[in-house]
């Protein structure tokens, strides 16, 4: 079976984002940029399907500009057989991003559709249900183990409380949650090599795709800071002011 | 207008997030509160009493025992005709469901709402919690999911819904239920707490995580969450982590035991009323959001403070 694994580049998870001053936008001309760490997760256990023999080929999509070939091509190097770049300098939502997986996920006839659970820049959670909801298929979210067993896929799900294993049939959406997998670090070699693996484009109008933004943004904002605190000396200082702030 | 809310139960008693998403439902509209399930006569008694819900939708079928969401989001389709809004915790549940919910009504959903400014416009946070962004819809279905600690709890009691029973969907057969594990506990709920001991890496083991913190949050009546670190080492499990991927708190009182502080666990507690921090680095990141820092070894302080407040007690 065929496995569709959608990555997103996201501002890198160790940047802490700044709000441009007049509140219009988010302030992420000259940072870092990588893989969605969940992202991450959801090609290693992809390749290591297919490194089991579970899975035939490896197909890591990507929806964005020019520099989302970027993330395909860490992908690649991870061992994702191809890669699909949808081509688009407009901001996508989640909505519009399920739309366009599912045109790709029909023409790749792929069976196990992977993704992150999240994106840790819009913090949705949204894209793997909404893409299970437009294909009418199962969703297998906050996977924490995943087992393919015939034509059933058994998943391990973190849930408030602790966990649950449920089985799905194909073709099945799953997203991953952190603890599916540790990622392998990408060498250099499988970098050099994934540079000659194949990448085909497409547009979003040649898909017949409506993106257009559904939500308008009235404005950033950053959080009120919490008020500087103080250092105590001890316990005893701590519990009187724990006692002063009635927190105790 | 009215607003329909999901209710999250076990089949035996509705979830306390449940008073929280209905707090926000009644900013846009008279609630109505729906319950799907298997054999949920109770549970709708339940739901109907809880103060400011107008009526209670009980949808009662076999296929909708094990929360599945493949059988539950058709069923919220399929009822959306009547309502603009439809709502439910931004919890594993919620997200499971809704976005599911969403694409069925070709809606783009807004996750995590922690603020309604009107029947069109929320705010919710983006990057970890570092930015708030405000978004308006005029989509004709909105689906939403509600940031529990950022609304109130609903009184329990006081109210008087009329129960009404919906149609079943028909069965999917997409997903089956196989088996449940879940971590014993009879500690408060960690989103629901008033006091969270939270502990990290600094403790070093899952012996010396439940050997300190025990004694500490049994001493404060306190639940115990994690950081990622912790977790990932596993000195406990992965549902007492506290974080961006984790769950968000909000409690009176959040003690971090040996934990640095990345953005990414800030982003889970830092609504909390008052932070205490233990941590011998003093230039670890949790000291910036903490109320009361203490720069100390923690296998020094944590027992110290846990016979002070025993004393106390």
């Amino acid at each position: 079976m065929k496995a569709l694994v959608a990555v997103k580049r996201v501002v890198d998870y160790n940047v802490k984002v700044r709000v441009k001053a007049d509140g219009s936008d988010v302030d992420i001309g000259n940072v870092k940029m990588s893989m969605n760490p969940f992202d991450e997760i959801a090609v290693e256990e992809a390749v290591r399907l297919k490194e089991a023999g579970k899975v035939s080929e490896v197909v890591a999509v990507s929806i964005g500009g020019k520099k989302a070939e970027d993330t395909l091509r860490t992908a690649l190097a991870m061992g994702a057989d191809r890669a699909v770049h949808i081509e688009t300098e407009s901001s996508v939502e989640p909505l519009a991003v399920a739309k366009l997986l599912k045109k790709i996920a029909e023409r790749e006839e792929a069976q196990l559709l992977l993704l992150g659970k999240q994106a840790i820049d819009d913090d949705a959670n949204q894209t793997a249900q909404m893409l299970a909801a437009l294909m009418n298929a199962p969703q297998a979210t906050f996977a924490g183990k995943i087992e393919v067993n015939g034509g059933e896929v058994l998943v391990t799900r973190e849930i408030d409380g602790g966990e649950e294993t449920l089985a799905f049939r194909l073709p099945v959406v799953v997203s991953a949650d952190l603890r599916l997998n540790e990622p392998r670090f990408v060498k250099l070699p499988s970098l050099m090599q994934a540079k000659k693996k194949p990448l085909e484009k497409h547009t979003v109008e040649e898909l017949g795709v409506d993106i257009s933004p559904r939500l308008a943004v009235a404005k950033y904002a950053e959080p009120k800071p919490r008020q500087a605190g103080i250092k105590v000396a001890d316990v005893d200082e701590l519990l009187a002011k724990l006692k002063e702030a009635k927190a105790i | 207008m009215t607003v329909l809310v999901l209710a999250e139960h076990n089949g035996k008693t509705l979830n306390p997030s449940v008073l929280h998403a209905v707090t926000a439902a009644k900013q846009l509209g008279e609630v109505h509160v729906l319950l799907a399930g298997s054999d949920i006569g109770a549970l709708a008694a339940q739901a109907a009493q809880i103060e400011g819900v107008a009526k209670v939708l009980a949808a009662d079928a076999a296929h909708y025992a094990e929360n599945l969401a493949e059988e539950i989001a058709p069923l919220l389709a399929s009822l959306a005709g009547a309502y603009r809004h439809l709502l439910a915790a931004a919890n594993v549940y919620g997200k499971n469901i809704m976005p599911r919910v969403a694409a069925l009504l070709d809606s783009q959903q807004v996750s995590d709402v922690v603020e309604i400014i009107n029947e069109n416009t929320f705010v919710r946070p983006i990057y970890a919690g570092n930015v708030f962004i405000t978004v308006s819809s005029q989509d004709p279905h909105l689906v939403l999911t509600v940031r529990s600690s950022s609304f109130d709890k609903a009184s329990a009691s006081g109210g008087n819904a009329q129960i009404d029973s919906v149609t079943a969907t028909a069965p999917q057969n997409l997903s089956r239920f196989v088996s449940r594990k879940l971590t014993e506990s009879d500690r408060p709920d960690l989103t629901q707490a008033r006091v969270v001991v939270s502990g990290g890496r600094g403790l070093g083991s899952a012996e010396q995580f439940d050997a300190l913190l025990t004694p500490l949050a049994d001493a404060l009546g306190a639940a115990i969450g994690a950081s990622r670190a912790a977790v990932d080492a596993e000195y406990a499990p992965n549902d007492y982590q506290v974080g961006q991927t984790g769950k968000i708190v909000a409690p009176e009182l959040y003690v971090a035991v040996g934990i640095s502080g990345a953005i990414q666990h800030i982003a889970g507690m830092q609504d909390s009323k008052v932070v205490v921090a233990i941590n011998k680095d003093p230039d670890a990141p949790i000291f910036n959001v903490a109320d009361f820092g203490l720069v100390g070894d923690l296998f020094d302080v944590v027992p110290k403070l846990t016979a002070a407040l025993q004393v106390n007690a």
